[in-house]
């Protein structure tokens, strides 16, 4: 087997970054779109909520409901986790329960607090109880301590994920994409004709990606974290490293799905295939907390599972590489099995 | 640079089918080192399919391959330039920047300020290939294939979509790199192109090698006759021109003849005056239409 020469590697890797920098509309849209989407989700979630219930109040013709008008109790005004709704009558109400726009619905006239569940909402099951709790006198409760320490805002938790899912779609089409464009348009063609390698040439296009991937996080990161302030509780480095690794695993898939394809339309389904299932999935959004064993076991086998996992642990938790370094090696591995399987059944041709 | 009878090439029972269709049926051919080897043929006739596997850019369905008498080894794309007939390049690149990218996957490569003047790009080498226009793309493509150097050079329609001047630009170099004693092997539907080029011919057809030699054997084998043509008066008033088979075509009197100097000796020699006399002489395109046909192909 011929060695890999790496002046071919590093001609088609400068090559590779000289389109790249120069396209300025992809160039810009690698960098606004995390940003935009960090931005957008930090205002939404205003840094540290992510549940709120709604509770819908009626006879209320104004624009927002004044609770202490109201009949409720004076527990459940003060509830942080509620938003209350101005609802004109209760028909109206009912309606908006019905379709899961509002999770419970009280009469703010009523002496006997008369309220409305849909029984098939799980959030308006939880606001009952917050209702119901609001009557108990004080005292009756449980015992309430606050954690001390660290706590983590939502924002911190999902800051990773952003991150992770930004480096798994411009991994994905930033490679896959462009090489199917190569092929169909015969460049790959032109590059056949000379000694480079499908190893080298997959080589430099991995790396190139990579290397405008951490580009494009250590911009971002530094941009976003100007307003949001973000906890870092473990290494920038190790840190830094984990996403290398998850990056170059990510694009490496990209290679595998373009080894061969001539089809920009369907390779762009088959992306999608992967990549929407490995979002929801390796918990950028939620976490699976909770769900079924199926699904858990099934996650394991997205890398972006073992990045995310890895990352968050560095970043949330203040982990060491020793504490990650499973992930690290899976990550590793998988890259080095997905270059080769790529190689073996890449072709130039269409 | 005189001819050897070394061959460079081997080409032995080519065959390539594309599932039911084939676009190769049984080619066999030798290329001797230092000549200029033209394929020529219609659309379809299987010219870029055989070059193409020439190349090993394509596998062959059967068939062998021999260059320097060995099958083709990793060295082959050191020792080859190949300029295809349709491709792309980088995007968002010089062309200075694409020959130097080129440039260092091989390794001996030419100088290239001497490749850029060689080509005519040294005004253009900070422009993006994208924005080159027809000849001046293909200048480019021309110096990649030149790029490393390489002993044999594969054109596969270089001159297709040029302007006349682009056209003689692009001979012009294609002549200096056969000074130089390189084996280029060229496509081409020109059949002028052939004929200032080449050294040696095949005509494909139909999957085939129907035809092949110099361009002069070929001419003397397929195509013997001239034409002499006359004003029709000139006959048609002259009852010994009789003697002298002849056709009307409009106004003019048609003679074929296998040689002309007789034929002007029989006229002379019968007082028939050569005034208005035009001479056509075979060339390669009567050559091709009589072995390929007169039928349109797609």
């Amino acid at each position: 087997m011929q060695l890999p020469n790496t002046h071919r590697i590093w001609a088609m890797f400068i090559a590779r970054n000289h389109e790249f920098f120069r396209d300025k509309a992809t160039f810009g849209w690698n960098f606004l779109f995390p940003f935009l989407l960090i931005i957008g989700l930090g205002m939404v979630f205003n840094g540290k909520e992510y549940q709120q219930f709604k509770v819908g109040v009626f006879p209320v013709t104004t624009e927002s409901v004044t609770v202490a008008e109201t009949t409720l109790p004076i527990a459940f005004q003060q509830e942080n986790q509620i938003v209350f709704i101005p609802i004109a009558d209760q028909k109206t109400g009912e309606e908006k329960l019905s379709l899961h726009k509002i999770d419970l619905l009280v009469d703010g006239q009523s002496s006997t607090h008369t309220y409305w569940i849909n029984d098939s909402s799980p959030n308006g099951s939880l606001a009952e109880k917050i209702l119901l709790a609001s009557f108990l006198p004080t005292g009756t409760a449980a015992e309430k301590q606050v954690i001390s320490g660290r706590q983590i805002r939502y924002i911190d938790w999902l800051f990773p994920g952003i991150l992770a899912m930004n480096m798994m779609f411009a991994s994905l089409w930033g490679v896959g994409y462009i090489v199917v464009r190569y092929r169909k348009n015969g460049a790959l063609k032109r590059l056949k004709a000379t000694p480079l390698t499908p190893f080298e040439y997959l080589t430099a296009q991995m790396l190139s990606r990579i290397f405008h991937l951490m580009f494009t996080l250590i911009v971002v990161w530094f941009g976003v974290d100007l307003v949001f302030k973000f906890q870092m509780q473990g290494s920038y480095l190790l840190t830094l490293f984990i996403f290398f690794l998850g990056g170059l695993n990510l694009c490496s898939i990209g290679l595998i799905l373009a080894a061969r394809g001539t089809s920009e339309e369907f390779t762009s389904g088959v992306l999608n295939f992967i990549s929407i299932p490995m979002m929801m999935l390796s918990e950028v959004w939620f976490s699976l907390e909770g769900a079924p064993k199926w699904v858990i076991s099934l996650s394991q086998i997205f890398p972006l599972t073992h990045l995310l996992k890895a990352a968050r642990s560095v970043m949330n938790e203040g982990a060491t590489f020793g504490d990650v370094q499973w992930e690290c090696l899976i990550l590793l591995l998988t890259t080095l099995l997905f270059l080769l399987i790529a190689s073996r059944i890449f072709s130039w041709n269409e | 640079m005189p001819l050897t009878n070394q061959s460079l090439l081997e080409i032995q029972h080519l065959r390539r089918l594309f599932k039911d269709t084939v676009a190769v049926k049984d080619v066999s051919f030798s290329v001797a080192k230092g000549i200029c080897f033209g394929l020529l043929g219609p659309n379809g006739a299987g010219k870029t399919t055989t070059i193409e596997i020439i190349e090993d850019i394509i596998p062959p369905t059967s068939g062998t391959v021999l260059y320097k008498g060995k099958p083709r080894s990793a060295s082959f794309r050191e020792e080859v330039g190949i300029q295809f007939q349709h491709t792309s390049l980088f995007d968002f690149l010089s062309v200075e920047e694409t020959l130097l990218s080129f440039h260092k996957l091989f390794a001996r490569p030419v100088d290239i300020e001497a490749l850029i003047a060689r080509c005519e790009l040294g005004s253009l080498r900070k422009r993006r290939s994208t924005n080159l226009s027809g000849g001046q793309l293909q200048r480019l493509m021309l110096a990649l294939a030149l790029i490393n150097n390489p002993e044999l050079i594969f054109l596969d329609e270089p001159s297709t979509g040029l302007d006349p001047q682009s056209r003689r630009n692009l001979w012009n170099i294609v002549d200096n790199i056969k000074e130089e004693g390189k084996t280029i092997i060229l496509t081409t539907h020109s059949m002028e192109e052939a004929q200032h080029l080449c050294d040696e011919i095949a005509i494909m057809d139909q999957g085939m090698i129907i035809a092949e030699g110099t361009p002069n054997e070929l001419i003397r084998t397929y195509c013997r006759t001239s034409t002499l043509t006359l004003p029709v008066e000139t006959l048609a008033s002259r009852p010994i021109a009789a003697e002298i088979e002849w056709t009307p075509h409009e106004d003019r009197a048609v003679i074929h003849t296998d040689s002309i100097d007789r034929t002007i000796e029989q006229l002379t020699a019968r007082n028939i005056s050569l005034t208005g006399l035009s001479i056509h002489n075979p060339t390669l395109e009567d050559v091709f239409l009589h072995l390929t046909g007169r039928t349109l192909r797609d």
